[in-house]
């Protein structure tokens, strides 16, 4: 009796190392589990990319499409109709407040988009929210309807021709839920559990969430794509990246999110430790406001560009080896990059000629306007200013610094206040258009979201037509000239790409980072 | 004694008009608009944001909102997270258990060894013991939160591995929530060493987070035990041979905790204010942390409505102190 306990009690830690468990140090909670209405990676990482899926989906570590809900799709010549068939057999979670009745179909994939595209669906209001991704893609616009063609088809009709189309289906707000489980909230009055007790198709199911502390996962164990190596899926809320890097030290996760890009070199050198690093989608700028004399003159703009120290700025900011120049709006991995650009070179004297060419031989007066903290676009927003004012003191450009709250910041420069404002940007579907009409286009300037209030006919009228062809060889083209376009008249100073971290424990395998900035964890398992 | 009570009681009704008119006042003076924030990175276009705004009841002027505001409170209403929508009371109360547990650990830490540490200087006055707490309390005031504790998990976590880095408890131990206090939920549930896992957990940030009330009780208790030792009837019972306990313990310290009652109190507003860096660097689910997101994100009903109930717990604290105080120490009650 008593030896039996004892193996009883030995046999317990064994069954228990021997289920797979992964704990994530994660950056922050959760805003909520019903993804379309929120923007937040965090939240992408603790929903879209855990509990749900999508027609389609990225290939991990890249922005390449690959079939994911639907299995194979055509376009119609004229870009128009997009044609999805959908997987057969794939299971919904069976969870306690959810049981599926039937597989995914149609009505699914219809209700997830018309709940969002149809102001008198039944869901429509039920998002407090609204659908900031769907309005801000411009979907309601896009697609003029949506039709079932029987149980497993579905056709998208779009007003216009549109390239990013498919790169946006993959992207977290086009996410499908359960029609039968929604309806079943309806039906019981708790339509506000579609956000904490959330049902999708996805690699993991939902246990539970404590607020600011953790999110508990368990294996899907009939998910279509096979059941993932991990049992646990747990997000442990740690806010402090510096707090991140000592619990994985410790031991107590095996993913730290997010380090510092100055710690890295330490967390390389520690032992049982991996770093994984990759050329991220963002891009850090200074928009010059070209509605401001005389950053209307492009000569002023190109001296701004030749005075800036980059290289300096890049160590400073990102630390060595962190960071790569940017010389575009967009990194060089993606389409139509065009690798004849030269970046600016840090030649002052070129570019006190300039202003002396452009009547401005005894300098002039502008403000540089940036943020307190900091984020992975900017790191260290105050010191990258005083450097950057430094720079143009040495061209006798006086620049005096201005510190906005965040908030205060968008705001203003949307109203275009600004001479000289340090931004960043996020691709978040991999397609150069993501980069260039929210943040150059004429449409944007007269929004206010191109910072640099910079409206070129001939560098919209390539993008806009860009957006319009779906091939990629001369989508490539006209991303090309239009690149060419914008680095000889350098609305911006283009920075930096920064890259990403993650740091992992020595037994962790299949991870692969995205460089959407999202985090999936459906093919990580643990070696021993 | 009533009209005492009556007294602190009728100060309490403006000091709450007071807190909400300057938290209605302070989160709106921060620039940046929730809506802003809340889209991130990610701009809005201008009628999407006039709609998110007038959902929210932003659009209407300062005074109008106010007297919104005001209404729904009297109407028992702390209104909804702008992010999470969830009810304010709801996630207050989810949340401030791990506050209260670790508030109390950090107090009970801080009072007796504070306690302790100054009957012992008081008695051995002058001597290096004395020194050496005056000298140390005096660094434990000064210290900044922040770095103290990534100090001590640095040591104690990383470098000696005797204390868990963060949180309250292993995830791998899967604890259903009960009471709120993990201590309790622990033993509740049947995992096995879940509760020594918690009590771990629960070292670090209580010493981190007593580390300043320590100091101040220290200090505090020490000089009113040397001033109750002066005393003519500590003198007395010196004289008439009762034993060096009893004079200390009984006739000494029991008047010298009046004074140190009142510093109490006083540091349950510190600790809440410590509690906000404390759960911040700990990744402690609790009221701290949830209000630093809520100013972060200006998630103004959360801000205004979490600072209240804080606020009134402060008050309520400091009323129970008051009325003890004036338990012990007739004398108080009498004066204006």
């Amino acid at each position: 009796m008593r030896r039996d306990l004892l193996s009883l009690v030995l046999c317990l830690p064994l069954y228990a190392t021997a289920q797979q468990t992964l704990v994530v140090c994660s950056e922050a909670s959760p805003e909520g589990f019903d993804i379309v209405q929120y923007t937040a990676a965090t939240t992408a990482d603790a929903s879209s990319e855990t509990l749900f899926e999508r027609l389609v989906q990225f290939a991990p570590g890249s922005t390449r499409i690959i079939p994911a809900l639907a299995e194979r799709w055509e376009i119609s010549a004229d870009g128009l109709q997009y044609t999805f068939h959908l997987r057969r057999g794939v299971q919904f979670h069976q969870t306690p407040w959810f049981k599926p009745s039937r597989a995914l179909n149609a009505d699914d994939v219809l209700w997830s988009f018309q709940r969002q595209q149809d102001k008198q669906h039944a869901w429509h209001e039920l998002a407090p929210r609204g659908f900031p991704y769907f309005e801000a893609m411009g979907f309601s616009s896009l697609i003029e309807r949506i039709d079932k063609l029987d149980e497993y088809s579905v056709r998208f009709t779009l007003k216009h021709p549109e390239a990013p189309f498919l790169a946006d289906l993959a992207m977290g707000f086009t996410s499908i839920y359960s029609a039968e489980y929604a309806a079943q909230l309806l039906a019981a009055g708790t339509p506000d559990q579609l956000n904490s007790q959330p049902v999708g198709t996805g690699p993991f199911v939902f246990e539970r969430y404590s607020k600011d502390a953790q999110v508990r996962f368990r294996a899907h164990p009939d998910y279509w794509a096979g059941r993932p190596a991990l049992d646990k899926l747990l997000l442990a809320i740690t806010p402090d990246p510096n707090v991140r890097v000592q619990q994985l030290k410790a031991g107590a996760c095996q993913v730290a999110l997010y380090p510092r890009p100055i710690d890295v070199p330490a967390l390389r050198q520690s032992s049982g430790v991996q770093v994984q690093e990759l050329d991220s989608l963002l891009v850090a700028y200074v928009a010059l406001n070209t509605r401001h004399p005389p950053l209307d003159d492009v000569r002023v703009r190109q001296a701004i560009n030749l005075a800036f120290d980059r290289q300096a700025y890049l160590r400073a900011q990102y630390g060595e080896g962190n960071a790569s120049l940017a010389v575009a709006p967009y990194p060089a991995t993606l389409l139509g990059y065009n690798d004849q650009l030269q970046p600016w070179p840090h030649d002052p004297e070129r570019a006190r000629r300039l202003l002396a060419e452009a009547g401005h031989a005894d300098g002039f007066k502008l403000a540089i306007w940036t943020r307190p903290g900091g984020g992975p676009t900017n790191p260290n927003p105050g010191i990258g200013a005083q450097m950057l004012q430094a720079d143009l003191a040495a061209i006798g450009i006086q620049a005096e610094i201005r510190v906005f709250e965040w908030g205060e910041l968008i705001k203003r420069a949307k109203n275009g206040e600004h001479d000289l404002v340090f931004m960043g940007w996020a691709g978040d579907n991999g397609d150069p258009d993501n980069f260039l009409t929210p943040n150059l286009s004429c449409a944007a300037a007269e929004s206010g979201e191109n910072q640099a209030g910079w409206c070129n006919p001939a560098f919209d009228a390539l993008i806009v037509e860009a957006r319009r062809i779906s091939a990629p060889a001369p989508r490539a083209e006209l991303y090309r000239q239009a690149l060419a376009i914008f680095h000889e008249q350098v609305p911006w100073i283009a920075l930096a790409h920064p890259k990403q971290f993650t740091a992992l424990s020595a037994d962790v395998a299949g991870f692969v980072q995205s460089p959407l900035g999202s985090n999936n964890f459906a093919h990580v398992r643990r070696v021993k | 004694m009533l009209s005492f009570i009556a007294r602190r009681l009728g100060l309490l009704i403006p000091t709450f008009f007071g807190v909400t008119l300057l938290t209605f006042a302070l989160i709106r003076l921060i620039p940046g608009d929730p809506v802003e924030v809340m889209m991130g990175e990610r701009r809005v276009d201008p009628e999407m944001h006039a709609e998110a705004m007038h959902r929210l009841g932003l659009d209407k002027p300062l005074p109008a909102q106010y007297l919104d505001y005001i209404s729904q409170l009297a109407q028992g209403d702390l209104g909804r997270s702008l992010r999470t929508r969830e009810g304010v009371w709801d996630e207050f109360l989810t949340l401030f258990p791990a506050t209260l547990e670790l508030s109390l650990a950090a107090l009970l830490f801080a009072g007796t060894l504070g306690l302790i540490a100054g009957v012992i200087a008081a008695l051995k006055r002058g001597s290096l013991f004395d020194h050496g707490v005056m000298g140390i309390s005096l660094a434990g005031y000064s210290m900044p939160i922040f770095w103290w504790g990534l100090l001590l998990i640095m040591f104690f976590s990383v470098y000696l591995g005797w204390t868990p880095v963060s949180g309250r408890i292993d995830l791998l131990y899967d604890i259903t929530p009960v009471t709120g206090f993990m201590l309790i939920d622990t033993l509740l549930s049947d995992e096995e060493g879940a509760f020594v896992d918690a009590l771990q957990h629960l070292i670090l940030p209580a010493i981190v987070l007593g580390t300043i009330p320590l100091a101040v009780i220290a200090r505090m208790t020490r000089s009113a035990m040397l001033e109750v030792l002066r005393e003519d009837y500590v003198r007395t019972a010196r004289a008439k041979g009762l034993s060096p306990a009893r004079v200390v313990f009984v006739h000494g310290l029991r008047n010298a905790l009046i004074p140190v009652l009142t510093v109490f109190g006083l540091q349950v507003g510190a600790l809440l204010a410590g509690a906000v860096l404390t759960e911040t660097i700990f990744s402690w689910p609790g009221i701290g942390k949830w209000l630093i997101e809520a100013i972060g994100a200006r998630d103004y009903p959360v801000v205004q409505n979490g600072i209240l109930l804080i606020a009134c717990l402060v008050i309520l604290v400091n009323f129970v102190v008051d009325i003890l105080y004036g338990l012990v120490n007739p004398r108080i009650r009498h004066q204006k």
